[in-house]
């Protein structure tokens, strides 16, 4: 059995693939809660960063952050909720494509 | 008296306010006279500041009044404060009181139109501006007075905004300025960036240290901007189009004040343009004051014959006017300021009164601008025929009235820079002389052609003939034929005390201001002599193609000399010459207004490709924020690596 | 250290310091319990409990701006901006408090103040009044999101601030429940909004993981001790990157602007005024107080960055605005143009950094934020009243014939236009001969020069609506249209937008005197 030590920059790397998958991801889907699932999905790749960091650093300061953090994304959630329903309630369906109106 | 000078845009002012506030109630015709007695007020109190500093000891000739520190920024303190210096006093002097005969003519003109009151709020609001300009001391105040004058015409030539032409004309001076504004804006922080301050004494103590190639750069970025504002190649092309507005706008704005804003911006400047010299382009051969007498010289001949060919009449005196005003900048670039401020002034003379009788004749004709359905009306209109012809003797250079002594003291500097440019000079001189005749001739002489045009009217067509103006309007042209006659008198060439001008111009340009060489002021009755038969020569050549034609079928063939030169000239002028005139007329049409048009077009073009980008989906902003990332941390890679 | 774990000693807190923030707050508060709990108050009340609340931290601002100096000042001269201001730290070194924070308190009280007294006539006009509570409660909280933003010390707080106000901005933008347009664009503006946050956020990360904190002063100085430069200098300089973006984005700076013109065209109208002063205001606050004070180690690298972002933020928002047909849209552009405008101000101050005495970049921005959020507030105001019922007509030919139907309001329009083209004797001139003057002062003469080329691009904008107002006629199709309210909050702020816009102009002195404190 060969061990591998995982390093902090295995994390670090690992929350860089994340974030890019999540920003890949709201350039490519076009649902709307998709796309925003996306989003948590890049604020969650950077609290791994900030957790990897603070016990890198041996800091308490980024683990507090991620708090502050996880705080931040529910009151997105609520917000972001609330505007999609109200706009899939009256547009059942729609799509980001569908959503241009507003152009030029 | 000196402390009153800032009554001088204050009447103006105050003018403005009360037709601003009550211009509906007072109405027709008295809005127009308190917007004149403002003017004539000003120029009371300007008289007064004349003969105040006119008893002053030559070098005491300074004075500046200052209301209130206006901006200060860290090192820059600007004021709110005029200049009284002979050059901003000549300037205000003839600026009221031509202005003052052009309100009182505007009173009879625009009788009648709906938005008359409107018309006198613009026409005060740009005296005040124009005063601005004059009398800044720093060159903040006179951008914002150059600011004024141009939003003023650009109203005033859309005034009658119903005729599509006139919104169009009054469009294209705005963009066209702007681009002259940009010009001075940067010479503006060019000048503060070097000097430290941006008052005219500041910038004339500061001049001879600078660096040659920073004068340069602040002598010609503000000549971009006096090209705009004075209507010169390639910047000229709003100013025939001006001619959609009013003819007292066209007399007051574009011909006698604000079009000379650039010529008094270069003169003011000149302490920098001198300091310039030294620094030159191709190798050190062409510098700024150069670049701005080529420039002047070569849109004097390009306008003179694309006056050639026009038939509007107020066309005509709208390339006239361009080609009058690249004569002064042809005069700043030989260093000879005087003449150009001399020329300015009698320019202003003939040039309004050459306008405010085209106005004349287009009022009695009932808004008729084609000369070539005129002819005949100096026997319906004696004083407006007398007095047009008093002013095409000045600017045909005819002495002993005004144009010829301005003219000829330009030419001799130019001969003194270059001969080339002399001679362009005087090519320009024979050709104003001819279009000028052309222009007198088929106005006022031979046949009227205006039956023809009038004759379907049927049973009122006597209500329709020409019929001379009204006393208000012909007022002004009596006083300002008398101002073209004996207006040369303030300089003539023949001794040191007879130059009052520049006498009086000497502490303003003094240090900067060309020496002839000896022997050119010895040789200057020789160029006296050929001026007068240039002119002269025009004035015939025009006589027999225009006046003569008519009666050619008559004439027996024994008088052949003159009658071959006719045919050689009729010829030569409806065949290769007239082609080549309608040519250059055809070229400013659409090379040059298309490049003017094409650039905004580039915008628009431009625009409607970048619009394309902003899809309006969500997706493909995501997309350019995540390329906007990769950029910027391509960009930290590059640094990082290299 | 605190001796034992159970005991929890939290950082002195300077109440005194943060009022007008928790004036903002309570304020806000106070408005959604009364509207949950209470029954309906009279017309209007809930306006003026708004516009108090706002203009009462703007006064505690003013107070505090006079207090400073006196014995409650600890601190001395601020090393890091060489500014003689003293500077205070609260809580705990998270946010500071100085003569910066003052100054953007103002910007954004009097943003909300007046931007509430519009939407109330606004919320009447499209009976949508039962929301008023709430959506005065949000811009209140934007408000505060946006003061905390300049006040910042720290770059966690500094994301709070952000979120805070771009929660309330996504909920106001959608407020008009009625308008499809309102609804796309709060939707565009979250999912983008929350990827520039999440991109934000990314960059503090790895600001933190390169200097071992977020607090501005303590990663300033490890940065100047440069501890283990090797790895870190590329997560710092990345970290840069991402901030840069996430700040570019909530000032729409190009090529991060591509939601502004769409989230300002759908808004409701009085909204969009108030993301263009407010919101822009919090935006280059911050990013004034992340680049020169937290980050001036790196200020060679980002400063080319900056530079391009001016430049193509100036040309882009002017040639754009000249092909839009619609009122709001083009003011939109015109908006990224100042924002441009604003950046060439960031990039003179980035300059400063690096010299021992400061020059102009920073109290230009700072003025210039201050005389557009007026400025732009009484334009939308205008857009406001010419949208009519339904918030629709705000394309050009809305306009026509205003100067003939409102000859007064078309005076203000056309005042308010002039000035945002920059013309002397508006405050708009006073702005932009600030900035450019402190860019000149820097020697950026390329970029001066750009700017003063895009602003007689922009020129042209601002004329064609003048053009519609009036000179255009009113044709057949306008003849069904209702006539123009003018409604009186609005009016009145419409007269002080146009009395602010000319007093400073004519007379901008003291007001420039009192930004060279601002640094």
């Amino acid at each position: 059995m060969i061990a591998v030590a995982v390093t902090s920059t295995w994390y670090l790397v690992l929350a860089a693939v994340l974030f890019g998958i999540g920003l890949a991801g709201v350039m490519i889907r076009r649902n709307p809660l998709i796309m925003f699932m996306c989003i948590e999905l890049m604020l969650n790749a950077v609290n791994l960063s900030f957790v990897t960091l603070a016990n890198h650093l041996g800091d308490i300061g980024g683990q507090t952050t991620v708090l502050f953090v996880m705080v931040v994304a529910a009151a997105e959630v609520v917000v972001g909720l609330g505007i999609i329903v109200a706009i899939l309630r009256r547009r059942p369906g729609a799509t980001a494509d569908d959503l241009s109106e507003l152009k030029g | 008296m000196l402390d009153l000078v800032w009554l001088i845009p204050a009447l103006p002012l105050a003018g403005f306010l009360l037709i601003l506030l009550t211009g509906r109630r007072l109405g027709d015709p008295r809005a127009g006279y308190l917007a004149t007695t403002m003017c004539a007020g000003a120029f009371v109190v300007t008289a007064g500041v004349f003969l105040k500093l006119m008893s002053l000891p030559a070098e005491e000739r300074h004075h500046v009044r200052r209301l209130f520190s206006w901006m200060p920024v860290g090192s820059l303190h600007i004021d709110l404060s005029f200049l009284a210096d002979p050059l901003s006093i000549t300037m205000c002097l003839f600026v009221t009181g031509i202005g003052t005969l052009i309100h009182l003519y505007a009173v009879g003109y625009m009788h009648g139109d709906a938005r008359y009151s409107k018309f006198f709020l613009y026409l005060n609001l740009f005296a005040l501006s124009m005063l601005l300009l004059v009398l800044g001391e720093n060159l903040v105040v006179t951008f914002l007075g150059w600011e004024g004058v141009g939003a003023c015409s650009y109203f005033l030539i859309s005034f009658w905004h119903e005729r599509e032409s006139a919104a169009t004309a009054g469009k294209k001076a705005f963009v066209t300025n702007r681009v002259g504004d940009w010009g001075f804006i940067v010479a503006m922080f060019f000048a503060f960036q070097a000097t430290g301050t941006l008052s005219y004494r500041g910038l004339a103590e500061a001049a001879p240290h600078l660096a040659p190639a920073t004068a340069a750069a602040i002598a010609g970025f503000a000549f971009v901007g006096a090209c705009g504002k004075s209507a010169q190649l390639p910047l000229y092309l709003w100013l025939p189009d001006a001619m959609e507005g009013p003819t007292p706008v066209s007399a007051l704005i574009h011909a006698a004040t604000m079009v000379t804003a650039g010529v008094f911006l270069m003169t003011r400047m000149s302490p920098v343009l001198h300091a310039a010299a030294h620094f030159g382009l191709f190798g050190g051969h062409v510098s700024v004051s150069t670049v701005v007498a080529v420039v002047g010289a070569v849109t004097a001949l390009f306008a003179a014959t694309v006056a050639v060919a026009q038939n509007d009449i107020k066309k005509v005196l709208a390339y006239s006017t361009v080609s009058q005003l690249g004569y002064m900048f042809l005069a700043v670039g030989s260093g000879a300021y005087v003449a150009a401020i001399f020329h300015m002034v009698t320019h202003a003379f003939f040039k309004a009164l050459l306008f405010l009788g085209a106005g004349s004749v287009i009022h009695g004709m009932h808004h008729e601008q084609d000369m070539r359905k005129m002819g005949a009306l100096r026997l319906l209109m004696p004083v407006t025929a007398g007095t047009f012809i008093v002013g095409w003797l000045a600017i045909a250079g005819v002495p002993p009235f005004a144009g010829f002594w301005s003219k000829d003291e330009i030419l001799l500097f130019a001969w003194d820079k270059s001969p080339v440019l002399y001679v362009i000079g005087l090519v320009t001189a024979l050709l104003t002389a001819y279009y000028m005749t052309r222009q007198v001739i088929m106005v006022f002489f031979g046949e009227a052609r205006w039956h023809d045009a009038h004759a379907e009217h049927g049973a009122h067509g006597d209500a329709h003939r020409p019929h001379e103006s009204p006393w208000i309007m012909v007022g002004p042209l009596v006083a300002l034929a008398g101002l073209s006659i004996v207006g040369g008198f303030i300089q003539l060439p023949f001794s040191a005390s007879v130059k009052r001008l520049e006498h009086w111009l000497a502490p303003v340009v003094e240090g900067s201001e060309h020496r002839l060489r000896g022997n050119v002021d010895d040789l200057k009755y020789v160029f006296m002599a050929i001026a007068v038969v240039v002119a002269v020569a025009g004035i015939v050549a025009a006589y027999l193609v225009y006046a003569k034609r008519r009666v050619e079928p008559v004439e027996p063939a024994i008088l052949a000399n003159g009658w071959y030169y006719d045919q050689a000239v009729s010829d030569f002028m409806g065949g290769p010459g007239r082609e080549a005139f309608e040519g250059v007329a055809w070229a400013d049409a659409n090379v040059l207004d298309g490049a003017v048009r094409g650039s905004g077009a580039v915008v628009r073009a431009g625009a409607g490709e970048l619009r394309k980008v902003q899809t309006g989906n969500m997706r493909t902003y995501a997309a350019a924020v995540g390329a906007g990332v990769v950029a910027l941390l391509a960009w930290f890679v590059l640094r990082g690596v290299l | 250290m605190t001796p034992t774990a159970d005991v929890f000693v939290g950082p002195p807190i300077q109440w005194s310091s943060l009022s007008p923030m928790l004036i903002l707050l309570g304020v806000a508060v106070v408005l959604l319990v009364a509207a949950a709990l209470t029954p309906r108050w009279p017309r209007r009340t809930y306006a003026l409990v708004a516009v108090g609340g706002a203009l009462a931290a703007v006064v505690v601002a003013v107070c505090l701006w006079h207090g400073r100096g006196l014995s409650a000042w600890s601190g001395s001269a601020d090393p890091t901006t060489g500014s003689s201001d003293p500077v205070r730290f609260l809580v705990g070194g998270a946010m500071r408090f100085d003569a910066f924070a003052l100054w953007l308190t103002v910007i954004v009280g009097l943003a909300v103040a007046l931007s509430v007294l519009v939407t109330d006539d606004y919320l009447e006009r499209e009976g949508l009044s039962r929301l008023a509570p709430e959506i005065y409660a949000l811009y209140l909280t934007a408000g505060l999101g946006a003061v905390v933003m300049g006040m910042a010390n720290d770059l966690i707080v500094l994301f709070l601030g952000l979120e805070i106000l771009s929660l309330s901005l996504y909920v106001l933008a959608a407020s008009h429940r009625r308008r499809t347009q309102s609804q796309e664009s709060a939707l565009k503006y979250f999912i983008l909004g929350g990827v520039a946050s999440a991109v934000f956020l990314y960059g503090v990360a790895l600001i933190y993981g390169a200097s071992g904190s977020t607090n501005y002063t303590r990663a300033l100085a490890a940065f100047v001790q440069n501890i283990s430069p090797h790895r870190s200098e590329a997560m710092a300089l990345a970290g840069v990157g991402l901030l840069l973006v996430g700040l570019g984005f909530k000032a729409a700076a190009v090529p991060f602007h591509m939601w502004a013109p769409d989230v300002y065209q759908g808004a409701p109208t009085p909204v969009t005024g108030f993301m263009a002063s407010a919101a822009k205001a919090g935006a280059f606050a911050a990013m004034l107080r992340v680049l020169v004070v937290a980050l001036p180690t790196w200020s060679a690298d980002y400063r080319p960055i900056v530079w391009v972002m001016a430049v193509l933020t100036l040309v882009v928002g002017s040639v754009m605005a000249v092909a839009q047909t619609n009122v709001k849209r083009m003011l939109a552009f015109s908006s990224i143009s100042h924002a441009g405008f604003l950046l060439v101000g960031v990039e003179a101050a980035i300059h400063d950094t690096t010299h021992a005495h400061p020059g102009d970049g920073v109290p230009s921005t700072m003025l210039y934020l201050l005389l557009y959020a007026v400025l732009v507030i009484g334009t939308f105001a205008v857009v406001t009243l010419v949208g009519r019922t339904g918030d629709g007509a705000t394309d050009l030919a809305g306009f026509r014939g205003l100067a003939r139907q409102r000859p007064v309001l078309a005076v203000a329009m056309t005042v308010l236009l002039v000035a945002q083209a920059g013309v002397p004797l508006t405050s708009g001139f006073v702005a932009k001969f600030g900035v450019i003057t402190a860019a000149v002062g820097e020697h950026s003469y390329a970029l001066a020069i750009i700017a003063m080329v895009a602003a007689v691009i922009a020129a042209y904008l601002y004329l064609r609506i003048m053009i519609s107002m009036w000179v255009a006629e009113p044709d057949a199709a306008d003849a069904g249209r209702e006539p123009v309210g003018t409604p009186l909050l609005t009016s009145i702020v419409i007269a002080i937008a146009v009395a602010v816009t000319v007093v400073v102009g004519v007379a901008p002195g003291w007001l420039i005197s009192l930004a060279q404190h601002v640094r």
